[in-house]
């Protein structure tokens, strides 16, 4: 049974369609990567897929269970599931790194506060930031602020990561760092959609690639086939586009 | 009987410390209570906290009414709004409600501004994460927010104290009345309104240092430290 499928969903911002009729299947432990032109609906698919914008029509099924996005208790459900981590990595500014890896454990899941302390530091340690457990994010760098939101989304044990372009507000020097850490996860065998426009990461971590375009999935395939032999003309063009540079 | 016997007459410095007490209650209680209906009314103005369409448009249209009422008129619309209902209450209570309904306007406004000044990311991070509404608010953004809420509204209050001379036309026994009788005793009125001025002076100061206090004291802890 897959972790997640996504069937026929369509979302609007208001009146503009963002998406429409998304397919997707996702495998556990598998990791999809989602590329396509900005505006393409990429991140919007990630905030559906949490409840941040409701969908219009289609389904969405966790673990065999289809997923009402209607009810508050299933959208807690959903989001129990799922954990992000967003662009702007959207730390709480007024929490130290250690605190925003607590926050949500200690107090919508009402685990053990020692526990959950020990396991945070444990996290930190593990995306690098052993010694940086009492600063604020306003005082680390965009790729240690985005290396502690995913020390906090993984604290929430979520079954999947959700990335939403997690490397594209930081500097290139940093970019690095924020891959290898999810690297690790993925050797770990995380089940993760990665919404990313770093290529040779894609290709080099993800099973399938997803390539969409005005909020429509317009293929879907192997690296190997997106990167090196893209079945429709669009994907050709985009590869062709991104790959020269 | 000299002008400084008169002054210095136990029954005269009574009457101002009495005077200033009104003053100083009336501020304080008024103040009080209007910024935390304020506080309410902007939260009802905020979808993501009370997503009810009629709730925002009452604090909305309260607000921007309450805002633009002078204070005398606002006071007295509530003198005769309690007359009018039958309601036989204190000029004190007039005067309190007058300065409440005014400071609500006002603070709702501010604290709307505190709110909206804290990214949509911080909500959505935590509304990604299962906070509620509630939690998210006093968890996440009002230690964010009260660095930016609370020096316009304290210097509003120190406005409003100002303000609270106007309640002497209806004849509530506050600073300025009280400068009037001293004037009426035959105290000159520089000695009459000098004094005043020293108090209204030592109120707002005593105001604006429990502000300073308050923004160290709700501040996030790093800035708390800094």
């Amino acid at each position: 049974m897959p972790q997640l499928v996504i069937e026929g969903l369509s979302a609007r911002y208001g009146t503009t369609p963002v998406l429409t009729d998304v397919n997707l299947s996702v495998e556990r432990g598998e990791i999809v990567a989602i590329i396509g032109p900005s505006g393409s609906g990429k991140s919007t698919l990630l905030r559906v897929l949490v409840g941040l914008l409701k969908p219009q029509s289609g389904s969405v099924t966790v673990a065999g269970q289809q997923v009402n996005y209607d009810s508050a208790a299933a959208l807690k459900q959903v989001r129990d599931r799922f954990a992000v981590v967003f662009q702007q990595f959207n730390l709480f500014q007024n929490m130290t790194a250690l605190r925003n890896v607590t926050i949500a454990p200690t107090i919508v899941k009402k685990r053990s506060n020692s526990e959950v302390q020990a396991e945070a530091k444990r996290l930190l340690q593990k995306v690098g930031l052993g010694d940086k457990f009492n600063s604020y994010p306003d005082e680390l760098s965009g790729g240690q602020q985005q290396r502690v939101a995913i020390a906090r989304a993984l604290a929430l044990r979520p079954e999947v990561l959700l990335l939403d372009e997690v490397t594209s507000a930081l500097d290139p020097e940093l970019v690095g760092e924020v891959l290898d850490t999810i690297r690790t996860l993925a050797e770990e065998g995380m089940t993760m959609i990665l919404v990313s426009h770093e290529m040779a990461f894609v290709r080099e971590v993800a099973g399938k690639v997803v390539f969409m375009a005005d909020g429509k999935v317009v293929e879907v395939g192997p690296p190997q086939q997106i990167f090196d032999n893209p079945q429709a003309q669009r994907t050709r063009d985009f590869v062709r586009r991104i790959l020269r540079h | 009987m000299s002008e400084l016997e008169l002054f210095l007459h136990p029954g005269n410095l009574r009457l101002i410390w009495t005077s200033f007490l009104m003053t100083a209650s009336l501020s304080v209680l008024g103040c009080g209570i209007g910024f935390l209906a304020g506080f309410f009314l902007a939260l009802m103005r905020n979808p993501r906290i009370v997503p009810f369409a009629p709730a925002r448009w009452f604090a909305i249209v309260y607000t921007e009414t309450f805002r633009r009422i002078p204070f005398l008129v606002k006071l007295m619309v509530v003198l005769f709004a309690f007359q009018f209902a039958g309601l036989n209450v204190s000029l004190f209570t007039i005067a309190v409600t007058t300065v409440a309904l005014t400071a609500a306007a006002f603070a709702s406004e501010n604290v709307r501004a505190g709110l909206e000044s804290i990214h949509a990311n911080q909500w959505d991070a935590a509304e990604a994460m299962n906070m509620g509404g509630f939690t998210a608010l006093w968890r996440v953004i009002l230690p964010q927010a009260w660095p930016v809420m609370i020096p316009p509204s304290m210097t509003y209050s120190v406005g409003l104290v100002k303000s609270t001379s106007i309640a002497s036309q209806i004849g509530l026994f506050e600073l300025t009345y009280a400068a009037r009788i001293m004037t009426n005793k035959g105290i000159s009125a520089g000695l009459a309104f000098g004094t005043i001025l020293i108090l209204y002076f030592v109120l707002c100061y005593a105001l604006n240092r429990f502000a300073a206090w308050l923004e160290v004291r709700l501040a996030t802890t790093r800035h708390r430290r800094a």
